[in-house]
């Protein structure tokens, strides 16, 4: 009900995965973790959609939109009028909210 | 920091920028400052550390890489967790922003890098070819693209660079240090950018309020505000449900409470007057610590942009009617009154 986070852009294509474990070793959430002959996606909701396993996935089995969940930028882009994915984060920014991690 | 250029280009035959600094482990009273000013969100860009390569203690030819951001807390953290270590540190230009937002920004990224692995002549400084990238590197970094373009292996270090001695000394970071968390700490030290973002708009907001519906309203409006950045940033592992929007009516609707009671047994107003007027409180507050619990996702390491996009359609509407509905009321009181209707 008051979950918004069940669903998101996170796509595993196994039939690729070579078994390498990359995905495994970046992901910072434990999504996925190791199989016989791949990798198996455990947690899909727990995906924060960072996009490193996509990134790091030498053989692309994984796809993911990936992009800062911040709502104050996509709500700032929504009000100028502006595609809401164009939001940019503008943490570090002069005036910018910003992301807890250092 | 950046004390003294150590250049070591005896040993390199080909252009060498000569840019190798020397650092160490030591957080002076001065870096300490330089972290609260930041925290503080003073000259958000100006915590800079200079981009290269830097020698921590005595570093060889064997020696230990890892990368950072040119950012000032990143790179101290970074250098005093490696106290008794001889490494050297590759700083990356990221503008100032932390590893992790600037990996999201993609300027803690693959080209850049490679950029500086080439630009410092690591390759003749260090016999290995391996670089150790903090994990919440990873989303600018792609690891085989960089040993392609580079030669260089990427290996993801721990999240947390208080981690790194034991990894160092096991040679892996366990699923344990793979994990991001977001403990109390972490959150604290995001309260003073979140109040400074708002105090200004705050302060006038209260100041007219003051005036026109008098001191509790102004303090509503305050005490709103405050639940929203202070309060909502410790309380939100505990809050019921997942949405942040529904954490934040819930929180609310809590610190909403008291200033409804307290309008309710207030003046002698007619009934219903105090009856709408306590309803003003319970509309508009929690609408507010809402909106501002919704804009704390962009500072948590864990909400997908899909799922905030969800909660901004599902939620904000909801909030935009509560603050509208209470400011009419509010509003309409406050002519009554005037008129000398009640
Ligand atoms: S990184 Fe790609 S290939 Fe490697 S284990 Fe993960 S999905 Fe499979
Ligand atoms: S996008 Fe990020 S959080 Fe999601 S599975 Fe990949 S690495 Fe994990």
């Amino acid at each position: 009900m008051f979950h918004s986070y069940l669903v998101n852009s996170l796509k595993f294509h196994k039939d690729r995965c070579i078994n390498c474990k990359r995905c495994i070793e970046v992901c910072p959430h434990g999504v996925f973790s190791a199989g016989e002959s791949h990798v198996e996606l455990v947690h899909q909701a727990r995906c924060m959609e960072c996009g490193a396993c996509a990134l790091n996935c030498p053989v692309q089995a994984i796809e993911v939109e990936s992009g800062v969940g911040c709502a104050w930028a996509m709500i700032r882009a929504a009000l100028r009028g502006r595609d809401m994915d164009s939001g940019e984060c503008s943490c570090g920014g002069d005036a910018g909210s910003c992301c807890g991690i250092e | 920091m950046e004390t003294s250029c150590c250049c070591s280009c005896s040993e390199q035959k080909i252009s060498c920028s000569c840019s190798i600094f020397q650092t160490d482990s030591h957080i002076t009273t001065a870096n300490r400052i330089d972290h609260l000013l930041a925290r503080w969100g003073y000259k958000r860009s100006g915590h800079t550390v200079r981009p290269g390569l830097y020698r921590l203690g005595n570093p060889d030819a064997d020696s230990p890489v890892f990368a950072s951001a040119n950012y000032t807390i990143s790179f101290d953290i970074l250098r005093s967790n490696l106290k008794g270590f001889d490494a050297y540190i590759l700083v990356l230009d990221t503008k100032g922003i932390n590893v992790w937002c600037a990996a999201g920004k993609g300027t803690f990224g693959t080209d850049e890098l490679v950029k500086k692995i080439e630009s410092t002549g690591l390759s003749h400084i260090v016999s290995h070819r391996k670089i150790i990238v903090p994990q919440l590197g990873a989303p600018g970094i792609s690891a085989h693209e960089v040993k392609r373009r580079s030669g260089f292996t990427v290996e993801y270090g721990p999240v947390r660079a208080a981690d790194i001695p034991e990894y160092m000394k096991t040679g892996k970071a366990t699923s344990e240090m793979r994990q991001v968390f977001f403990p109390i700490q972490d959150r604290l030290v995001l309260i003073p950018i979140e109040l400074v973002h708002v105090a200004i708009p705050t302060i006038i907001i209260s100041i007219i309020l003051w005036f026109l519906a008098g001191p509790l309203a102004a303090f509503a409006a305050i005490t709103a505000v405050i639940t929203g950045t202070v309060l909502f940033p410790i309380f939100l592992p505990y809050l019921p449900t997942h949405d942040f929007s529904m954490k934040g009516f819930i929180l609310g609707g809590l610190s909403a409470v008291p200033f409804s009671a307290m309008y309710a047994q207030s003046s002698d107003l007619p009934e219903w007057a105090l009856a709408a007027g306590a309803i003003v409180p319970l509309l508009i507050i929690p609408a507010v610590v809402a909106y501002l619990g919704l804009n704390f996702t962009g500072s948590t390491p864990y909400t997908s942009r899909t799922g905030v996009k969800k909660e901004i359609f599902k939620y904000v509407p909801i909030m935009a009617a509560m603050t509208g509905i209470g400011t009419i009321i509010g509003i309409s009181l406050c002519i009554f009154r005037l008129a000398g209707v009640i």
